[in-house]
């Protein structure tokens, strides 16, 4: 025990935490979740998302238990029962030739609800499956690209000399390309054979295969800001305080610039996670993303083209959730960059 | 201990050329900003040396050099008869206990995501002082050393006014119980009334602690409160080096008159002569021949241009630069 101030303060031998009791400072992050709890069209887009978020992945208890339907079998002759009659999911082509078949449109039923595409599968059932797979691969990339961005801007931005020009044309090299230039040409290349780097191997078919097509083109637009930001902490009074004390460069690059730079990231994930998702999208529309059997919104888009004047909503169905998904990453983005750093302008490029 | 009359640091020599590089892959080196230009420092057990000087003189490259932020150029560093000038990074650790600083702006040199208790345990983390529970009570006892409360413990730096930060970097530099103390315009960023509280924190902790401090300042009203001995610097050299009163009293440089009679007098009846130094400091890329200062010193003659006067005692522990001293005694 030791008596400090006239006031006893019990101190915990083994714990290096302040003793109990005392008024815990607010932290820079506490403040900016405050503001951020604060900020209502944040906190309306964050519900949108997560609302999204949780319907996809409860995707298989709606296919299992509500539509009882399985989503990625084609069932083209399966019936369904609308009004007390039974009926095809897909329906002889009507007019007086009565060509080609037309899937059933929304219903008010447990399944079909958003109709059926061309091979008789409930798309309402897919476009839940297909957001649980663009989620899935939107966030995973998302994650992924940030910590190699993390990794590589944190290198470059703190070593510099020749190590910065070195990293930071190779990511000009890659940042010379159009984005979707890009990501196809990997895309088409890799979708051929799967990847193979030593001993992991991944399969054309695999979802990894998109997600780190994604992640490694995006790593420029998160190193970029990254390093700069390390280039800017570097130079403070407190990283020569520490350089004084004796700190090591793992303490350095740990305890005093990582915890400065951890805000870009935290204010590009989102916007990240949003590009992703519409980049993934995209590949998926053009068949060269998530392969069958798997869906995800992009390829149900693409599966919707062809019914677009019969039965518009197989498309728009997934192209609704896109549009959300985005907007409510975007919206909230824009609160989370407002909290924590007011002054910032920074976007992810696409 | 060692010899109470040897120096505790004992700088020689020292130089510090920042290079100017050009090139995009290439980087050629086009010019070299002098910041410190052959200067001879001794710093005695228990003293305070003030250093002053005008903006960009040199003075924080050179307290920067004798902490081994900055590698030099050339010229030698002991403390306590040790070399350190060549020391690499992990060879000076063990000397961070003894060498501190504490920096000039309180707002840039604390780290805004770290508690108060994490910024001042941190030197006896990283040099393992203590057990972990140790850290915590010395951490306490350290804000209490400095005025602060130990409740402060948890708080965060944007959580404190200016002083308090600068006492939180005073803190900080006493964590590991150092000799000496290198304060880089400790209160330059202060309010006025603020100042004297950290300066006079700063005696008394030399009083109790038998610090050594080499203090650099550009306000010479503040330095002559807290000075032992005070070296006037200009434009990367030492141009005067003399006992606190003396320099006040009887400065033998033309620079250095010129700086003192730009210190404010608080007597509105004083009428005295105000000398108005001519132009800006020159460039330290390009500094001029001969003596630095003779551009705009109102004394210069053709010698100056020429020769560089070299630092000489004009009087016991007074030295200047200048082939026309001001207020010998003869």
């Amino acid at each position: 025990m030791s008596t400090v101030g006239g006031l006893e303060h019990p101190i915990d031998p083994l714990a290096d935490a302040p003793p109990e009791g005392w008024v815990a400072g607010r932290s820079p992050w506490a403040l900016a979740a405050h503001k951020l709890v604060r900020n209502r069209m944040a906190m309306a887009a964050l519900a949108v998302f997560l609302g999204i978020v949780v319907v996809s992945f409860m995707g298989p208890f709606y296919a299992d238990h509500i539509a009882h339907t399985d989503p990625f079998t084609s069932q083209l002759t399966a019936t369904t029962v609308i009004n007390g009659k039974r009926v095809d999911v897909l329906q002889q082509g009507g007019g007086v030739l009565k060509l080609g078949e037309t899937p059933i449109g929304p219903t008010w039923q447990r399944n079909y609800f958003l109709g059926a595409d061309s091979q008789g599968r409930d798309v309402a059932a897919r476009v839940l499956y297909g957001g649980r797979t663009s989620l899935t691969i939107g966030i995973g990339s998302a994650v992924i690209c940030s910590l190699l961005a993390v990794i590589v801007g944190m290198v470059a931005g703190f070593y510099g000399g020749v190590t910065d020009s070195i990293i930071s044309r190779g990511l000009d090299v890659v940042w010379a390309f159009p984005v979707y230039l890009l990501a196809i040409s990997i895309a088409t290349v890799l979708l051929t054979q799967g990847l193979t780097i030593g001993p992991f191997s991944i399969s054309a078919s695999s979802l990894w295969l998109p997600t780190l097509i994604i992640a490694v083109i995006y790593v420029p637009y998160v190193a970029r800001p990254v390093r700069g930001a390390v280039l800017s902490v570097r130079e403070k009074e407190f990283i020569e305080a520490a350089i004084a004390q004796g700190a090591s460069n793992r303490r350095l690059i740990f305890n005093e610039i990582l915890p400065n730079v951890i805000t870009v990231l935290i204010v590009l994930l989102p916007l990240m996670i949003a590009t992703t998702i519409l980049t993934e999208s995209a590949l998926s529309y053009l068949s060269i993303g998530v392969q069958p059997p798997n869906a995800s919104w992009g390829t149900i888009i693409n599966d919707g083209q062809q019914l677009l004047y019969t039965r518009p909503w197989v498309a728009i169905a997934p192209g609704i959730m896109i549009v959300l998904t985005v907007l409510s990453l975007n919206v909230f983005g824009d609160g989370v960059r407002d909290a924590l750093d007011p002054r910032a302008k920074l976007r992810v490029k696409d | 201990m060692s010899d109470p009359a040897a120096p505790l640091m004992r700088a020689r020599g020292v130089r510090k050329y920042f290079p100017i590089k050009r090139g995009v892959v290439f980087q050629r080196e086009v010019a070299r900003v002098h910041a410190v230009d052959d200067v001879d420092l001794d710093l005695m057990p228990g003293e305070t040396v003030g250093l002053v000087g005008e903006s960009g003189c040199g003075k924080s490259t050179f307290g920067r050099c004798l902490i081994r932020l900055h590698d030099l150029t050339d010229g030698t560093i002991e403390f306590d008869g040790q070399d350190i000038s060549t020391l690499d990074r992990k060879q000076m650790r063990p000397l961070r206990r003894e060498i501190q600083m504490v920096f000039q702006d309180p707002y840039a040199s604390l780290n805004p995501r770290k508690r108060v208790g994490t910024i001042i345990g941190d030197p006896l983390r990283i040099h393992g002082v203590g057990a972990r529970g140790d850290v915590n009570k010395r951490v306490q006892e350290l804000l209490e050393l400095v005025g602060l409360s130990p409740e402060h413990y948890n708080r965060y730096p944007h959580e404190f006014s200016g002083g308090q930060r600068q006492r939180i970097g005073v803190a900080r530099a006493l964590a590991l119980s150092p000799r000496l103390i290198i304060a880089d315009e400790p209160v330059s960023a202060l309010d006025v009334s603020i100042q004297a509280q950290v300066v006079n924190l700063l005696s008394d902790l030399q009083d109790d602690l038998g610090l050594t401090y080499l203090f650099i300042a550009h306000d010479l009203s503040v330095v002559r409160h807290v000075s032992d001995r005070i070296a006037v610097m200009y434009l990367g050299k030492i141009v005067e080096l003399a006992p606190a009163e003396e320099l006040y009293d009887r400065p033998i440089h033309p620079y250095s008159e010129a700086l003192l009679s730009a210190v404010p007098v608080p007597d509105p009846d004083v009428e005295r002569e105000r000398i108005v130094l001519q132009g800006d400091v020159p460039s330290p890329i390009t500094p001029p021949s001969g003596c630095r200062f003779h551009p705009r010193c109102r004394y210069a003659t053709d010698i100056c241009t020429t020769t560089e006067p070299p630092l000489v005692k004009h009087a016991e522990q007074h030295l200047a630069a200048c082939h026309h001293p001001l207020n010998l005694r003869s």
